[in-house]
């Protein structure tokens, strides 16, 4: 067995990757290409539409599964095919190497099976002493190099025209210039010799349709067509999940399939195979004789006699099996929470949206199955040791849930996972200490304020204010970082300036009576005066969220100032703002850490907390909060009263725009009047502005356009960045577990918005902030980092 | 959709996936076509044809002396010029053929061939795959059934995902599209 990999020799790994030039381009190019490939494929059709109907239809297989699956080896069985079920893969391995063994076989071709990759059969049946090639092209080099694919559609992807021209002049003896399309024509000469002398062909299955006993073959080579017309002998590979009930939901898949895989419509080749097909290759004496099946399987059905192009072509038939494996996938259908992921169809676009695969590839966010289900399917079908490491390699930004073809919930599923294998396997001592103080929200306030102090020796005063901005108020309140970090933090830590923690939590300011008057003035936010009296209160609960409370207070006063001077501008609504003080941290860090039982702890509290108020709104200037609060409070807490609170979370831009910009719907109030932000110093005006959309506000809650709204309507040039709504590499403790990959994605997010020519980067959650202003300041980027309420609030 | 634009968008996605339309009035045009493209000392490939179709393909073969295998392909796996084949359905919105190749030598014309030459009846041209789905049904539902979609030629993009045609199966795929 391998020696298993510690968390250090995984970051080696990563460095390593890191460093592969070639491998950084191809990703970073097919990243690229891939979005606008997929866009078109997709053009015309309701995606959303297509990929909830192939959820559906993958949902409803899987809770059939063995309705289906004894449908499916009975019309099987009787077109003489050989059924077998495969309980682990070494019994789907052994089930293999005897039918090898049973027909003589020793030459065998395969084309490319993920399934046979999870169950190592290559190196099962050499072992046996027998001969296999892979005859996909992409999987034949890996082959070659002793390696394991590093993408599940695309396995070469992380190889250049150089290393398999080489390879190939080692494989043909003879030198082999590195162009593309000679070294198509190499693989198919030297190749086709295999094919031919082959005994037995491996395939695996996009789809196993149960009521007519058919596999379907998605490829594009024209290698699985060779196969399963070659060789004596075919054996298809296949998990039970393949199973689908009827040609019209594989067609339904087939129609996401190649579309999300690689953008193409369709490949060149599906091929339906039902039962052995004709074979009138050498029928020598060693293959089974035909006795064996039952005596009418070969006989075609009268009734589709005018269809059938075929003649009777007697019993000249290969010897076909099909081995269904389970390998913890029952166990899987019947947890309620995790058989969506035997919804996935391969397509291996998780892979493709994915930051952190587009700076590693494959072979380092992976095991043997590539991408967000990978970092899932690892710990099930390869165990908790190989998945541990990698299980936390991912930044929560959620574009590969926006992408799945099966709707599958994978970034919620990988903390799932990552908690699991903490659960099992022990919790590491800063994740249990985080989640401890977590659950203790004054010891964890009091343990940030001893931080405050602590942390001064470290503090600079670095000044980063631009002289002429009139953004000074912004800056003089930014300009406290640690000048070096703590030892506890290594040098690969320093690729951002981190801010200091900041000396007057905002909980603290709000309690301060000269805090309340400077802010508010004579408006007096919290009481009525000056107001109609028939004017619609609205009342705001804020969450703060642990950043902004502690190290970002400027940016929820900021954003107060502009609910309060809305306030003051219109008489005819009276805005009531509350600030819970049994607030705590919304719980999100924990999970990241895999820490799932301090993160339902804290929803509790923070439910509880909000609960004391009556409240239209609960409005958060952190997006990653609102995400979490919305979609997983209701999930950790299950109760009517965290739902009620759910609904009310509203993140900071959707509030402030429904009410100036679209108008008020807002909180079903009716006002007739409309709403207005008077921007009165127009000082600001002339600058060049682009936005970073923060991924839990894009993806997380679906809002991509309120918030640019509102920088238009600041009256300041809005520049889009390319990618902007690309992950920027921060994702909490991803961080700090993996700096040097959150450095590369944030230099390349850096690079985006340095190319629009922008004098300020907007966005709405202060993790991004705290990476990107870090991270402008560290490479002395030109532009400055600001979070919209800042922006707003000093117009 | 009606039926004009059904074949003008199977003609323009096949186009799209490097598939090459031709039109033909009956067979017969359709055999001097795929003949046309043909090279002197060309062998070709052409089972399962039925008796009115065979005798037009064989005469024109021995005109142009060219070679006409009808069965045992397996024997020329080192390849053959040129498999010509009828295909059973056309699909408009991927540009697909539908080949129903339940022979083994039909099934390896369409592999082994380096060019593919597929005649296709105008009428069978459908919208989509689910306009087709109960006939498809049909068609696999029969034991030894072997269906093909083929949605131009073959190709990869496993080198540095630069596009190249040709692989382990046909290096050009030619659709003659039949009016009668």
């Amino acid at each position: 067995m391998e020696k298993l990999e510690t968390i250090k020799d995984y970051k080696n790994r990563i460095d390593n990757a890191l460093e592969n030039q070639f491998l950084r381009s191809a990703m970073d190019k097919f990243a690229v290409a891939y979005r606008e490939s997929r866009k078109n494929a997709f053009a015309g059709i309701d995606t959303d539409a297509l990929i909830a109907e192939v959820a559906e239809i993958k949902r409803n297989a899987i809770k059939n599964n063995d309705k289906l699956f004894e449908e499916f080896k009975s019309v099987a069985q009787k077109n003489g095919v050989h059924i077998h079920l495969a309980a682990t893969a070494k019994e789907a391995n052994e089930i293999i190497a005897k039918i090898a063994k049973d027909t003589a076989s020793q030459k065998i071709i395969k084309s490319k099976s993920m399934t046979a990759e999870e169950i190592h059969l290559n190196k099962w049946l050499e072992n046996e002493g027998l001969e296999v090639t892979e005859t996909d092209l992409g999987e034949w080099i890996v082959q070659l190099r002793h390696e394991g694919p590093s993408h599940m559609v695309m396995p070469a992807i992380h190889l250049s025209r150089f290393q398999v021209a080489e390879l190939f002049s080692g494989v043909t003896g003879k030198e082999q210039d590195a162009e593309i399309e000679r070294l198509v024509k190499v693989a198919r000469k030297e190749l086709r010799e295999k094919f031919v002398k082959a005994d037995m062909g491996i395939t695996g299955a996009n789809f196993v349709i149960a009521d007519t006993g058919t596999i379907g073959l998605v490829s594009n080579e024209g290698n699985a067509r060779l196969v399963t017309t070659l060789p004596k002998v075919h054996v298809v590979l296949a998990g039970i999940d393949k199973l689908v009930p009827t040609i019209k939901d594989a067609l339904t898949i087939a129609k996401v399939l190649p579309r999300n895989a690689t953008g193409q419509k369709l490949t060149s080749y599906v091929t339906w195979i039902t039962g052995p097909s004709e074979y009138l290759g050498d029928n020598n004496q060693n293959l089974d004789s035909s006795a064996k099946y039952p005596s009418n399987f070969t006989k075609s059905d009268s009734k589709n006699a005018a269809i059938s192009l075929n003649s009777e072509s007697g019993s000249n038939k290969r010897e076909m099996h099909i081995v269904l494996l389970d390998n913890g996938r029952l166990k899987i259908a019947s947890d309620p929470d995790f058989a969506q992921i035997l919804q996935c169809v391969r397509c291996g676009a998780c892979a493709n949206v994915c930051p952190v695969y587009r700076m590693v590839g494959g072979h380092t966010l992976g095991y043997i199955y590539i991408g967000a289900i990978g970092l899932i399917t690892t710990y099930f079908f390869h165990g908790a040791e190989n998945a541990k490491n990698l299980v936390q390699n991912c930044t929560n930004c959620g574009a590969c849930k926006a992408v799945c073809a099966a709707g599958i919930d994978l970034p919620r599923l990988i903390k799932e996972v990552h908690t699991k294998i903490q659960d099992e396997h022990g919790h590491p001592l800063k994740s249990l200490m985080l989640g401890r103080v977590l659950k203790d929200r004054k010891m964890f306030h009091a343990l940030l304020r001893i931080a405050s102090v602590a942390q001064k020796p470290f503090i600079t005063t670095q000044n980063t204010s631009d002289k002429d901005s009139s953004l000074k108020r912004v800056c003089a309140e930014e300009s406290f970082y640690l000048r070096h970090l703590p030892l506890i933090f290594f040098k690969e830590h320093n690729f951002r300036t981190l801010p200091a923690i900041t000396k007057v939590p905002f909980r603290d300011r709000w309690k301060s009576e000269k805090w309340q008057s400077e802010n508010f003035g004579s408006s007096k936010i919290n009481t009525k005066q000056d107001k109609k009296l028939n004017s619609k209160q609205i009342r705001i609960g804020i969450f703060s969220g642990c950043v902004q409370d502690f190290v970002y207070p400027e940016q929820l006063e900021a954003g107060i100032k502009v609910i309060n001077k809305i306030n003051l501008d219109n008489p005819d609504i009276d805005i009531k703002l509350e600030f819970p003080m049994g607030q705590s941290c919304c719980g999100l860090p924990a999970l990241m850490m895999g820490e799932k039982d301090a993160a339902a702890d804290v929803a509790v509290q923070n439910v509880n907390a909000f609960n004391e108020y009556e409240l239209d709104y609960i409005v958060t200037l952190c997006a990653s909060c609102a995400s979490h609060l919305k979609h997983a409070v209701p999930k950790l807490v299950k109760s009517n009263k965290a739902d009620e609170f759910a609904q009310k979370v509203i993140p900071f831009s959707q509030f402030i725009n429904r009410m100036l910009i679209q108008q008020p719907d807002i909180i079903d109030k009716k006002i007739d009047k409309k709403i207005e932000l008077k921007f009165n110093n127009k000082a600001n005006i002339n600058k060049k502005v682009t936005w970073h959309s923060p991924c839990h506000l894009c993806r997380g809650l679906g809002i991509k356009d309120d918030p640019k709204q509102l920088i238009k309507a600041t009256g300041n040039t809005f520049i889009p960045a390319k990618e902007e709504e690309t992950c920027c590499g921060f994702g909490g403790s991803f961080s700090a577990n993996f700096p040097a990959i959150s450095r590369e994605i944030l230099t390349r997010k850096l690079d985006d918005v340095e190319n629009t020519g922008a004098d300020l980067l907007v966005t709405e959650c202060p993790g991004c902030v705290m990476q990107l202003r870090g991270g402008a300041l560290n490479q002395n980027r030109k532009f400055k980092v600001v979070h919209l309420a800042e922006l707003l609030a000093d117009i | 959709m009606n039926p004009t634009n059904i074949i003008s968008e199977f003609k323009e996605k096949a186009s799209l996936v490097s598939a090459v339309i031709h039109e033909a009035d009956t067979i017969e045009d359709a055999f001097s076509i795929a003949l046309s493209l043909c090279k002197k000392n060309f062998i070709i490939a052409s089972p399962q044809l039925d008796n009115s179709a065979l005798p037009l393909l064989e005469k024109l073969c021995i005109e142009n002396g060219i070679t006409l295998l009808k069965d045992n392909l397996r024997k020329y796996t080192n390849g053959i010029d040129m498999g010509i084949t009828f295909a059973d359905f056309g699909i408009a919105e991927t540009g697909t053929i539908v080949v129903n190749s339940d022979s083994e030598d039909k099934r390896l014309s369409t592999m082994i061939s380096e060019i593919h030459v597929a005649l296709l009846y105008k009428s069978n041209i459908k919208a989509t795959a689910f306009d087709m789905a109960d006939e498809l049904s049909a068609l696999t539902s029969r034991a030894s059934s072997y269906t093909a979609f083929i949605t131009g030629p073959s190709r990869t993009a496993d080198i540095e995902r630069v596009l190249a045609i040709g692989v382990h199966g046909p290096l050009a795929l030619h659709v003659i599209i039949i009016a009668a």
